[in-house]
């Protein structure tokens, strides 16, 4: 009865998104929007990864709300699990390979997602990217090493730093620039340097910071919760 | 050239289907995660194919890394729990 | 009607989206039904993604060879699903790893994951 009812549903649903899509003509030429992003991104903004500058600059408020979205949801993953209380610790039987692998694998794999979200105006990449390589890397911390428990005030610290600097950056746009994460505050530069592009190079690192030290949180939380079910 | 891609974009395509088919069907949890990290795996393929190289970084390091590694660590949290209650 | 690339894309993005439904809809286990809702974040994504592509084109990065600033406007292709995309994968992952920690409060209060044990807000 719940399969067929799911079934009818899923067919009506599949009947309206291929009557959208069904007399889709593939595009020729780019339009109005892409066309002035297309144009006025080496002028306006300075940097050559027209990606970055919609994310950091053109459409930044939006970067600003889902930074917010992703903060919360650390806290409250952090909030809910931190009442289970510590999990006890057993026995720890990890292989040798993955301990060795594991001390040269995560200085490099931190340093390589340091390097993306540096770069981020230049090459593909910016600073979600680079946050997702640190979390990784942490994440490979957390299976080589089971007992051990990462340092959650280091976390925190990083993450209310770069997320105040990061508004406290938007708010120096108003002062001295044209509005509200303006990246004009310093200069421009010539195109394909590192220093170039005003305060993306900025931006991004801190945005990286964040979504790194918070995917890290979140990881961190789930690992070291226990089982205490307390009425609360 | 354009043959060629849209051959292996074809393919890719069928074993994503497939892919997601199995991640619904089946009867153990591993064989199902496995199967959406690969499902994550593919889709990063396919944007870099649609010229978005960006987003395939996204992709890959979120979609086929960490939604994978999160999914294992509850399974055996959940397990830990069910074996517990059992004994 | 020619087959192109971001056609085969747009195919795979509806099917991944029912598929990912039909799961949801269907399935019992609590993990198996958040796995579910991400196969159905994967095909929306695929499906924004080849709304943007235009053949012929590249990726809208400046490289000074291929695409220089000068003629960027007619060898690159649409960058605004990109960003657009960009921000929903991040935050696809931030609703799962919310999901999956109820799951595992869930898991410790009634000691199971089978979603017709939750009865406790029906009428």
């Amino acid at each position: 009865m719940r399969n067929s009812i799911a079934i009818v549903l899923i067919l009506v649903f599949g009947i309206f998104l291929f009557q959208t899509f069904g007399h889709y003509q593939t595009k020729t030429s780019l339009n109005k929007t892409a066309l002035y992003y297309n144009t006025n991104t080496p002028d306006e903004v300075g940097a050559a990864n027209v990606v970055t500058a919609i994310v950091v600059t053109y459409r930044g408020l939006d970067t600003l709300g889902e930074v917010t979205v992703l903060f919360l949801t650390a806290m409250i993953v952090g909030y809910i699990l931190r009442q289970g209380g510590r999990e006890k610790p057993k026995k720890n039987n990890t292989s040798e390979i993955l301990i060795t692998a594991a001390n040269i694998l995560i200085p490099g794999s931190i340093i390589l997602g340091v390097y993306v979200f540096i770069n981020g105006h230049l090459t593909p990449g910016g600073g979600f990217q680079g946050g997702a390589i640190i979390g990784t890397a942490i994440s490979l911390m957390i299976l080589a090493d089971p007992l051990g428990t990462i340092q959650k005030a280091v976390l925190h610290l990083t993450e209310s730093i770069s997320g105040f600097f990061y508004v406290m950056i938007g708010l120096a746009g108003i002062l001295w620039a044209g509005g509200f994460l303006d990246n004009r505050i310093l200069s421009l530069g010539t195109l394909g340097d590192l220093f170039s592009a005003g305060a993306i190079p900025i931006i991004y690192s801190l945005i990286g910071l964040k979504v790194g030290t918070e995917i890290s949180s979140i990881l961190a939380y789930i690992n070291e919760t226990g089982n205490n079910t307390s009425k609360s | 050239m354009e043959t060629f891609k849209l051959i292996m974009l074809s393919t890719l395509a069928l074993v994503m289907i497939i892919s997601a088919v199995m991640a619904v069907l089946s009867k153990e949890m591993p064989l199902a995660i496995l199967a959406s990290g690969a499902i994550s795996l593919l889709a990063s393929i396919f944007f870099l194919v649609l010229a978005s190289p960006d987003v395939a970084m996204t992709e890959a390091a979120i979609g086929a890394g960490l939604t994978t590694f999160l999914f294992f660590i509850i399974l055996r949290k959940t397990d830990q729990n069910k074996n517990e209650n059992e004994k | 009607m020619s087959l192109t690339i971001d056609k085969v894309a747009l195919m795979l993005g509806i099917i991944l989206m029912l598929i990912g439904l039909w799961g949801g809809f269907t399935q019992r286990n609590l993990l198996k039904i958040i796995l579910s809702f991400g196969i159905f974040d994967t095909g929306l994504n695929i499906l924004i993604v080849a709304l943007g592509y235009l053949p012929g084109r590249t990726a809208p990065i400046i490289d000074g060879t291929v695409v220089t600033a000068a003629n960027l406007a007619s060898t690159a292709i649409d960058p605004v699903p990109q960003a657009l995309v960009l921000t929903a994968i991040v935050i696809g992952f931030g609703t799962t790893a919310l999901m999956l920690a109820y799951a595992l409060k869930l898991n410790q209060h009634k000691k199971s994951l089978d979603i017709n044990q939750f009865n406790d807000l029906k009428w």
